[in-house]
């Protein structure tokens, strides 16, 4: 079953002249349960695709449906539950002066749903964080911990949708690990669609079931996991990048030096 | 944690002494006056300070002291009815103006450009000329001069806000304006807003004294500081005790609210944190 089908989305900003074109024409269906990957370099539309389909960016023209639902530049409040952002920066992404609890409470009142206490609760243990985070400030937690509350929020509206924007990036290595893992297990557990960008190709590899490529807005390619894996891509471009991701591969074995 | 860093920093600590002590005269002045502020006894006209009349007597044989008490109510009254009603006209319109941007900005900020552009005093004149004389008049001649300052700073913060992810993830949640500004703005903005309407208050003051001592303010017999300055102008070289008294209070109260603002500033914004 599809989940989100986009066709033809554009999106640029300006007009006459000037206008400058941001997404020329994309056009991608995502299966429910499935992860797609968005990878390009700094500038290539990857976040504007994440925008229009967040229900951030007005101006786009195309069509996009989500979970069979026609979506118009401007949604309806039951049509952004469908979908929230997790976004990179969580020191940024959390309100300074909120306490997690009223943090987390805040999208329950916008929505008008009930349960509030017993929600909030139930959502910080999926993200593993214990419940007396309630009562504290974002200024009081770890960079990895607010990124589990920056989920947390996300999750709470019961979205179909987690639309990831690069989530570890700004993350420690270790810490990484953990909140990729803890995306792996919440995909499961509530069977979600996620939309992943990011230009770490370790992160792709690890979460993405389907990998677009992206060049100056447009999809150079949509590749698979296994065979970006190995290396079997048709693009020059996806091979330059798969090549810069790897980093400095030493082409010969450095030559001994004879002691003494 | 507030409490402690203003005891930290003996200024600000002095200026929030001089203010609870012009808070404490206000809600006592029955009790702390020595004489009723409007009784006259021209017998008694222009009589310097002694143990009877502390600071004298005015030129109807009105005790000096008494009516300093009393105006300190008609002081705090004027710059908190002032603050009260600034506050929120300030931050709506500015937040409202930096939240949409566009058109709606241009015409807000072009409107609060005009008001800035007069002399504060000049236009606090007119208002007040035009509304004719009174203290409640004063109070709104006086807050239409003051509430541009603030909508610039509210339009500037909300600016440095309008974009950052936690408002975008409201938005996302579906907040409308109203819940992002009042949720999500208000309590980022509120430090600065509160730091500048503490700066304003002796500005407030001395605008209310400066009516006052035009005649725009509060009118006779009832007790105000610039009123009384100006009435005692005439009688400057033989009774100094009446334009000195009062200015005297007007001076200590305003440098009082501006230390505490300062102090304020130092403790509250997070910038110097």
């Amino acid at each position: 079953m599809t989940m989100i089908k986009v066709e033809n989305l554009a999106v640029s900003y300006g007009h006459g002249h000037n206008a400058l074109k941001v997404l020329r024409d994309v056009s991608f269906e995502v299966a429910k349960g499935e992860t797609f990957g968005l990878v390009g370099e700094s500038g290539c539309g990857k976040s504007t695709v994440l925008g229009a389909l967040a229900g951030r960016i007005k101006n786009w023209s195309g069509s996009i449906v989500i979970d069979g639902e026609g979506a118009d530049p401007k949604r309806t409040k039951s049509q952004l539950a469908k979908q929230q952002m997790v976004f990179q920066d969580p020191f940024g992404s959390i309100h300074p002066r909120h306490t997690i609890g009223r943090t987390l409470l805040e999208p329950l009142e916008i929505q008008g749903m009930d349960r509030r206490h017993e929600r909030i609760e139930e959502v910080l243990r999926d993200v593993g964080l214990s419940h007396n985070f309630r009562y504290r400030f974002p200024h009081q937690l770890s960079g990895g911990q607010r990124q589990r509350v920056a989920i947390a929020r996300a999750l709470i509206l019961k979205p179909r949708i987690l639309l990831l924007d690069e989530p570890t990036s700004a993350l420690d290595v270790s810490i990484q690990a953990e909140i990729l893992n803890l995306l792996k297990d919440l995909r499961e557990r509530e069977n979600l669609t996620y939309v992943l960008v990011s230009h770490d190709m370790a992160v792709i590899a690890h979460l993405c079931d389907r990998i677009a490529v992206m060049h100056d807005g447009i999809f150079v390619e949509v590749t698979t996991r296994s065979s970006l894996f190995r290396g079997d891509v048709a693009h020059p471009y996806t091979r330059n990048l798969l090549d810069g991701s790897r980093g400095y591969v030493a082409t010969k074995p450095p030559r001994e030096v004879a002691v003494g | 944690m507030l409490w402690l860093s203003l005891v930290g920093n003996p200024l600000a600590l002095g200026g929030l002494i001089v203010v609870a002590v012009l808070v404490v005269i206000s809600a006592l002045a029955p009790l702390l006056s020595t004489h009723d502020p409007i009784a006259q006894d021209l017998a008694f006209a222009l009589k310097p300070p002694s143990l009877a009349n502390w600071f004298g007597t005015d030129e109807f044989g009105r005790d000096v002291y008494s009516r300093l008490v009393y105006g300190a109510r008609t002081t705090l009254y004027i710059s908190i009815l002032v603050t009260v009603i600034v506050a929120p006209i300030g931050f709506v319109i500015g937040a409202t103006a930096g939240y949409l941007g566009g058109w709606v900005d241009t015409i807000l900020m072009r409107i609060t450009d005009i008001f800035l552009s007069f002399p504060s005093l000049v236009l606090a004149l007119a208002f007040s000329a035009a509304l004719g004389p009174g203290i409640e008049n004063a109070v709104i001649a006086i807050a239409l001069t003051v509430w541009p300052p603030i909508a610039r700073l509210a339009r500037a913060e909300t600016l440095t806000f309008r974009h950052a992810d936690f408002v975008v993830a409201a938005e996302l949640q579906g907040a409308g304006m109203g819940r992002v500004l009042l949720h999500h703005i208000v309590p980022l903005c509120a430090p600065s807003i509160i730091i500048r309407l503490t700066l304003n208050m002796s500005s407030i003051i001395l605008t209310a004294a400066g009516l006052g001592f035009l005649g725009l303010g509060a009118q006779p017999p009832m007790p105000e500081w610039g009123a009384m300055a100006a009435s005692g102008r005439q009688y400057l070289l033989d009774a100094w005790w009446l334009t000195t008294v009062p200015g005297v209070a007007i001076l200590v109260v305003s440098l009082a609210f501006n230390l505490l603002g300062d102090g304020l500033r130092d403790i509250m914004d997070p910038r110097n944190a």
